[in-house]
């Protein structure tokens, strides 16, 4: 079931085709006093209407900050320095901080890791939901309360008329990500910022909550932006998927190819760590040596000192997107063939 | 929830108990009363004739039993001193301390709560940094030194404010307030700003503390990303977690305030209780120390137990796992 929309004000035309999102050539510094560290390094991605995309990566690659930078929560000392985030046509990254605040909740939502510290211990769960609703929409105590109670039932907690006068510390840590995932969406966002909604929550529960994501994003043609370290996830939820590393998308294209034929070997090296039940390995590989850190960036590729392709070219010359078959892939040796079967 | 006020209820009536056995030890321990009342020409039969009339000549359980029974119904003997009894003394100056020490309390919570959170928000700000500065004074000059510098700007200099007493005062029956009069209420204002001086900076530095540490929060970022103005982050949703600790905090320095004032109302000259306890020290008045001991220990397990109340009151967790926790874990 949904919920009838709330209708304040028509949405600015949709911008570049009809993105909800549309980040370009977006860079994020973090100034401290040994120079500029950049840990985003100039990303360009979409996310359509009803579209989930997943961005993944390991620790380090940027994904999280993408997200923050999205729903303008950076960190005091970080800056968005270069390029532009726009959201339904509009752009963001340069708004007040008060127009950003209206934005937060009612136009971007966001999900967070930790269900069990992402809600106030203090106030009930009703509480947190009505809070939220009235100060992006106009509406009544009553009315507020009656909506709390139909998020509560679409996103699967059983007789919710209790359960809004209920604290989060009588929900079960499954049962507080659905709690989670209403207060995100009570303001009917056209974006959601998925920053590992699964990862804290039992490989069971995990399932629903992806299940519900995918449910919820159908339903109201909601983008969603889902950021996971975990590829397994992606496959599962994401239409199309971004490969991150060091700051940079190295490979993005449909989930579907994306999986089946990686093109940059990274991607592969992700994949290839996704336990199978079907095919039988001695061993998951590996990605041999760590991410880079954010002062010691190697030249060229970021991804060269790691890879078993890397040539001359590749440790001087830092290789843009290209096209490869459905996707894109940021690397030097798209045509080898080699290249195009799983190493 | 009845069963856990009852339990609070029960846990405080057994301090109480444990209290009033020290408060009985006194007697048994520091000399012998009979010696003390009497002088030393008095005979064997009227030494007899005391101890049987003090209950002295019954055994230890009983005599502890009467000990309690009289306690109860407010009878703590009679002053070796001043021959008075000892309820009434301290009935007469009680009422002092106490508007004392709840007006200094009421101003300490009301200004060093709000620049705690003012501190915390806008850290790193001049305003910010120039508050830290003056509560890291505040904790440190004594409330003695605070006194006599105002009575020196205000009664000395300026002569705006009486140096010393408690001014006009109105009786209701055994209780009196300085409330009701100008003269009490100018009375009341140096000595409750230099008790409150201390507080007011201490009360800054915990809010500000435990905002920080509040504001780190998950469920802090989980309150922006939803975009709730600051208003309702900072004061809805991050005070209200940092209130355990101050409850606490309050809680102990009302208690140590009514026990301690005693500096600042020596400097004021204020009629509370400090004076007549300092007195009975010096005058080893037994009777009163031990009446002193059992008040103060019952003040300070009445607030302790609504310390605890209230935190099952802003705490939903602690209603149901039924344990009150004592400081505010992390």
């Amino acid at each position: 079931m949904t919920i009838a929309p709330v209708h304040i004000s028509p949405h600015a035309p949709a911008h570049s085709a009809g993105a909800v999102l549309d980040i370009r050539k977006l860079v994020v510094e973090f100034p401290t006093r040994r120079g500029i560290l950049t840990a985003i390094r100039g990303i360009d991605l979409t996310i359509g209407r009803g579209e989930i995309l997943g961005v993944v990566g390991e620790s380090g690659a940027g994904k999280s900050l993408t997200g923050t930078a999205v729903i303008g929560l950076l960190e005091s000392s970080g800056r968005v320095a270069e390029g532009e985030i726009h959201v339904c046509g509009r752009r963001i990254d340069n708004l007040p901080r008060r127009e950003m605040q209206k934005l937060r909740g009612r136009t971007i939502g966001a999900i967070f890791q930790d269900p069990l510290t992402s809600l106030n211990p203090l106030l009930t769960v009703g509480d947190q939901l009505t809070e939220t609703m009235r100060v992006h929409l106009p509406l009544s105590r009553a009315q507020a309360a009656d909506r709390a109670i139909k998020l509560l039932q679409e996103v699967g907690i059983p007789s919710p008329e209790l359960r809004i006068t209920q604290y989060p510390h009588q929900f079960s840590g499954g049962m507080r990500q659905r709690v989670v995932i209403a207060l995100a969406l009570c303001a009917e966002p056209e974006l959601v910022i998925a920053d590992e909604p699964t990862t804290a929550l039992d490989v069971s529960i995990q399932a629903q909550i992806t299940a519900l994501l995918k449910r919820v994003c159908r339903d109201r043609g909601t983008a969603m932006m889902l950021i996971t370290h975990d590829m397994g996830v992606i496959a599962e939820t994401a239409d199309r998927v971004a490969v991150m590393y060091a700051g940079r998308i190295v490979e993005i294209g449909p989930v579907a190819s994306i999986i089946r034929a990686p093109r940059h070997p990274y991607t592969k090296g992700l994949i290839g760590s996704i336990p199978s039940l079907t095919d039988r390995r001695e061993r998951l590989v590996q990605i041999d040596g760590a991410m880079p850190r954010l002062n010691a960036m190697p030249s060229g590729c970021a991804f060269h000192p790691r890879c078993r392709y890397a040539n001359e070219q590749c440790r001087n010359d830092r290789p843009p997107l290209l096209p490869a078959g459905t996707s894109e892939a940021a690397c030097w040796h798209l045509d080898r063939e080699e290249v195009s079967h799983v190493a | 929830m009845i069963s856990m006020v009852l339990k609070r209820v029960g846990n405080a009536v057994a301090v109480m108990i444990a209290v009033a056995f020290v408060a009985f030890m006194i007697f048994q321990f520091l000399g012998d009363p009979v010696q003390l009342m009497l002088n030393e020409q008095a005979s064997q039969a009227e030494r007899d004739a005391l101890r049987i009339r003090l209950g002295l000549d019954q055994n230890f359980v009983m005599q502890f039993v009467t000990f309690i029974t009289r306690v109860v119904q407010g009878d703590f003997g009679i002053s070796y001193r001043n021959q008075q009894e000892v309820m009434s003394l301290i009935a007469e100056r009680f009422p002092a301390t106490l508007e004392l020490v709840l007006v200094s309390t009421i101003i300490a919570l009301s200004i060093g709560i709000p620049l705690g959170v003012y501190a915390a928000i806008r850290k790193g700000s001049p305003v910010a940094r120039l508050l830290t500065i003056f509560s890291m004074i505040g904790v440190s000059i004594p409330s003695f030194v605070i006194g006599i510098l105002l009575i020196l700007v205000f009664a000395v200099q300026l002569n705006w404010l009486p140096a010393f007493g408690r001014g006009e005062i109105v009786h209701f029956g055994s209780w009196t307030t300085g409330l009701l009069t100008p003269s009490g209420r100018q009375a009341l204002i140096m000595p409750a700003m230099s008790l409150a001086l201390f507080q007011i900076s201490f009360i800054m530095r915990l809010v500000t503390a435990e905002m920080l540490e509040v504001l780190r929060a998950d469920y802090i970022k989980f309150a922006r990303a939803r975009g709730l103005p600051n208003r309702l982050v900072h004061f809805r949703h991050a005070l209200r977690n940092c209130l355990m600790p101050v409850v606490t905090m309050t809680g102990m320095m009302i208690g140590d305030l009514i026990a301690f004032a005693l500096v600042t109302e020596t400097v004021f000259q204020w009629p509370g209780m400090g004076q007549l306890f300092v007195q009975a020290v010096m005058f080893i008045d037994m009777p009163v120390m031990a009446a002193y001991l059992m008040i103060v220990s019952a003040i300070f397990v009445t607030i302790n137990t609504i310390v605890d109340l209230i935190y099952l009151w802003v705490d939903p967790r602690l209603r149901q796992a039924g344990v009150a926790r004592g400081y505010h874990a992390h």
